[in-house]
């Protein structure tokens, strides 16, 4: 029983992972149409930035200033390098993937290539004893994080004009342009909010990991493709189940099989998602 | 005029299928874009609308247009009542008109008063509804807001007799107050509507002048529409 609770929150603190970065990734491709290969330098900004001030600024504000450093990088991709190629998909997915190793390449040469631990709460290391297993308390710190984020993104969609008109945009982002709106202010919107929940993916996979490196957000950014096309594109509430899916199959796989063969069970349930309904779970339809 | 239209030109998927369209549109009244299947209709309001890219010439209320981007074009007045409705399934009703409002004051009393049926049906996701209470909420929509020019793609395409005859009722009210560009292929509702008509053939003009005298002459109406005059005719 102990074994299986450990598991259990191990595997949601990874889902809660996965969704931070995946959430992000589903509006950016839903609304916008962008396959971005480059959601995992936000990550990593958002990481490297909150270690690179946290001796001197404190946790918190550390961690504000790396989930806005994260937003802006968003932002700023979206504004220089995505918007002249909206109409040019093939270029766009090259930029992404360009940005992407040049992301790598640009953190390995600022704080080399070596992985750094990263600092956590006191207390995220303490252990909470539920039901017999020994619980790490980081855990408990991941899934927090990610259903304030999940109830959050949610209420943002359906109560707010631009969550209003994200939900629309995904649907059919012409007619939202029909209706009088300039939908490319919804697109710089989604990407800095996908930069924000990624850079504090960043952040949380630091103190879950207690160690950050520059190729960290793209090994947790094809998982994240994977809770997103499960999920389905541009629905929220979508990458939250499809994250918890994956995160627990992935843990007990993993524990029950062979080493690896958690990784292999995960892209078995994308293949049948895929073949048993390929628009994912939720469809293109952003969840409100 | 409210919008002239010259040698207007779109390539699509390397097919040429606006080839030097040109007409005006009246600023009073309704003026209805007539021809068969597949002569470049849609393509003329999409043009116009800045959806797909077109040479030529559009002056809309004497400015060029041709180029400017869709949300601007619809900010200074010029709406657009798509084919199939195309409203957002997800969405509910009260969403569905709550995105397309552009001023401080939009008129809900002109929708509810047209449209009674919306505002009991507003918690419902517009998905939900027949085919005739989509084209509501999507003749709505652009009601909210003062307009200088409708752009209406096929209103009565696929609905049923009665809805034809309501949808029909709506538009001739609009068309008291807003001039507008219908593409129609009910020539019973063209005949009650429209005051002046344009006929495409092959994505080029082929006919304008006074919707009577297009619908009056049996032997037009066959060469050009394809149909008899007296083709929903009641």
């Amino acid at each position: 029983m102990s074994t299986v609770v450990l598991l259990t929150l191990t595997g949601l603190g990874l889902a809660a992972l996965y969704f931070l970065i995946a959430s992000g990734l589903s509006l950016v491709f839903g609304l916008a149409g962008v396959l971005n290969f480059a959601h995992g330098l936000f990550l990593s900004i958002g990481a490297y930035v909150t270690w690179s001030v946290v001796g001197s600024w404190g946790l918190l504000p550390a961690i504000l200033l790396g989930v806005a450093a994260a937003a802006a990088t968003g932002a700023l991709v979206e504004l220089v390098l995505i918007r002249p190629l909206y109409t040019r998909h093939t270029e766009q997915v090259l930029v992404t993937v360009g940005l992407s190793l040049a992301g790598v390449a640009l953190l390995q040469s600022v704080w080399g290539a070596d992985a750094r631990v990263f600092p956590r709460p006191a207390w995220a290391s303490e252990v909470i004893g539920i039901a017999g297993a020994q619980v790490p308390a980081d855990r408990f710190l991941l899934i927090g994080a990610a259903v304030v984020v999940l109830l959050g993104l949610l209420a943002f969609l359906r109560y707010t004009r631009y969550g209003l008109i994200i939900r629309a945009g995904v649907e059919n982002r012409a007619m939202v342009s029909a209706l009088g709106i300039d939908v490319r202010n919804a697109f710089t919107l989604v990407f800095a909010i996908g930069g924000a929940l990624a850079g504090l993916a960043g952040i949380l996979g630091g103190m879950y990991f207690s160690a950050i490196s520059p190729g960290q957000g793209a090994s947790l950014l094809i998982f994240a493709f994977i809770v997103v096309v499960i999920g389905g594109l541009g629905s929220v509430a979508g990458a939250a189940g499809a994250a918890v899916a994956v995160g627990l199959l992935q843990q007990f796989v993993n524990y029950y099989g062979t080493a690896g063969a958690g990784d292999v069970s995960v892209v078995v349930l994308l293949a049948a998602v895929l073949l048993l309904r390929p628009t994912g779970l939720a469809g293109k339809v952003a969840t409100a | 005029m409210i919008l002239r239209i010259e040698d207007l030109s779109v390539r699509l998927g390397g097919s040429h299928i606006l080839q030097g369209v040109s007409f005006d549109v009246a600023a009073t009244g309704v003026t209805a874009l007539l021809g068969r299947n597949g002569v470049g209709k849609t393509t003329t309001l999409r043009a116009v609308l800045g959806e797909v890219p077109a040479t030529g010439s559009v002056e809309y209320d004497g400015t060029p247009v041709l180029g400017r981007a869709t949300h601007k074009l619809v900010r200074d007045g010029l709406a657009y009542v798509p084919e199939d409705r195309c409203v957002f399934a997800g969405l509910t009703v009260a969403e569905n008109l709550r995105l397309a409002e552009r001023v401080p004051d939009p008129d809900y009393d002109l929708v509810h008063e047209l449209f009674p049926e919306l505002k009991q049906r507003a918690a419902q996701r517009a998905g939900t509804l027949s085919g005739g209470q989509q084209q509501m909420v999507s003749i709505a929509r652009v009601l909210l807001n003062p307009n200088r020019l409708l752009l209406v793609d096929e209103p009565t395409k696929g609905l049923a007799p009665a809805v034809v005859t309501n949808v029909a009722v709506v538009l001739e009210r609009v068309a008291e107050c807003v001039p507008v560009l219908l593409v129609e292929q009910n020539l019973a509702v063209v005949r009650r509507l429209a005051t002046d008509a344009v006929v495409l053939e092959a994505g080029r003009t082929v006919w304008q002048g006074r919707a009577a005298d297009l619908l009056g002459d049996a032997g037009a109406t066959r060469s050009l529409l394809g149909v008899g005059s007296t083709a929903g005719r009641h």
